[in-house]
């Protein structure tokens, strides 16, 4: 049982840290800032939420569950508004033509 | 090497690197953007030393209330940002500069390196003393028991410092209320995110400081937090600031240091002497104070960050 629940950890979070590599790629890569945006947002909510998941079994009791879920949702909440507050200020700057 | 340490190796390396990128940053909002990376890094770092106390006060202060005020800071001086930064000075005082910064690095440097190892500690002797105080957490023992005096005078500092602020508002302002005034009609994510995350967070934050008797948290980390909520809802123009003359906002600034000094007065009689605690009764008091600190820190971080009155006060 704690196999198949080490062998899940490992590969959810590796798939968690591929989204980061490709969140930091499009960050890096893309040509403007709402598309490196759409990258950033993306990254953080699959990859934390991946990341979140696979440490879940091994989580210290229901309450260390919890609380990971809680980090997990916080940040959500941050990176959905933070990307709603950049993208206004980039159009409020420069209005779309 | 084990993976660990090529990890801690890294992290070190790119504490250094954002370090450096913000000193040569040019533009003031870079640069602070810089410095609140380099601030939750820095946690990180505390947390792989086992300081979990310093890592939550460094993420909450050193970067978070900090950063929000070199932000506001940096939008208030963006007009004026570029003649400043036109006014380069001569080559040779900046050769000056640059020598002095390298020589107090390296003096520090070989300081911590010359260090004994490993170095003198009163960890021991802290430990040793902890059942007497009550407490659980050891740091809130240094803190509020055994160098009791330092933290006092530390909330008296921020005190002060809300009045240097306040000392800069116009005379027909004074008595007014600072920041942005409150609007009707709330939409928009700022707004949102308010109104989700203050109740959420007030909770955190006394969650924090009541864990902080006997597990890493305490007055400063779970004030800063209920001071963050109040700062938001601000921000969100949800709520206004209260206006300076205001007695209870007054009262609540002032709150943790006179109970800390009254207690602390107390201990000539009840006690052996000055902030002592009598036996038995160190953990109650302790956290009493504490309660009072956590108030006072929650009202005191965000007049900072709001800045002198903005308004003249009302009739």
């Amino acid at each position: 049982m704690s196999t198949i629940a080490d062998v899940f950890t490992v590969v959810a979070i590796c798939t968690g840290s591929f989204f980061f590599m490709a969140g930091t790629v499009g960050l890096l890569r893309f040509p403007d800032a709402l598309t490196r945006l759409h990258a950033l947002t993306k990254a953080d909510n699959l990859g934390l939420g991946l990341i979140v998941l696979g440490l879940l079994p091994q989580a210290d009791g229901m309450l260390g569950a919890l609380k990971l879920i809680a980090v997990w949702a916080l940040v959500q909440l941050a990176g959905a508004t933070v990307a709603q507050l950049i993208a206004h200020a980039l159009l409020r700057k420069r209005p779309p033509t | 090497m084990t993976v660990l340490q090529a990890l801690d190796i890294g992290l070190a390396a790119l504490v250094l690197a954002v370090a450096g990128w913000t000193i040569v940053a040019r533009e003031a909002f870079a640069a602070v953007v810089g410095y609140v990376a380099y601030g939750l890094l820095l946690s990180l770092v505390w947390v792989r030393l086992f300081a979990v106390d310093v890592a939550l006060t460094e993420a909450a202060i050193g970067s978070g209330v900090t950063g929000v005020l070199l932000i506001s800071a940096a939008a208030r001086l963006r007009k004026t940002e570029a003649p400043a930064t036109d006014e380069r000075l001569g080559a040779p005082l900046r050769l000056l500069a640059g020598t002095v910064c390298a020589v107090v690095a390296a003096a520090l440097a070989a300081v911590v390196l010359l260090m004994p190892d490993p170095g003198s500690t009163l960890a021991p002797e802290a430990a040793q003393h902890l059942a007497e105080t009550g407490l659980g957490n050891p740091i809130t023992a240094v803190l509020i028991s055994y160098r009791a005096f330092d933290t006092m005078l530390e909330k008296v500092v921020l005190i002060l410092a809300v009045i240097g602020v306040w000392s800069l508002a116009p005379d027909r302002y004074w008595g007014g209320a600072p920041g942005p005034q409150r609007v009707a009609r709330h939409e928009g994510a700022l707004a949102f995110l308010a109104q989700l995350l203050a109740p959420l967070g007030i909770v955190v934050g006394v969650h924090i400081f009541w864990v902080g008797a006997d597990e890493p948290g305490g007055a400063f980390q779970g004030g800063a937090i209920l001071a963050a909520m109040w700062m938001i809802v601000m921000m969100a123009r949800l709520v206004e600031a209260p206006s300076i003359s205001a007695l209870w906002l007054r009262l609540t600034l002032v709150a943790g240091p006179v109970v800390f000094l009254a207690i602390g007065v107390l201990g000539f009689a009840v006690a052996s002497g000055f902030l002592t605690y009598p036996t038995g009764f160190a953990k109650p008091l302790i956290l009493f104070i504490e309660a009072f600190m956590t108030l006072s820190i929650a009202a005191t971080l965000p007049m900072l960050v709001m800045g002198p009155p903005s308004r003249p006060p009302r009739p």
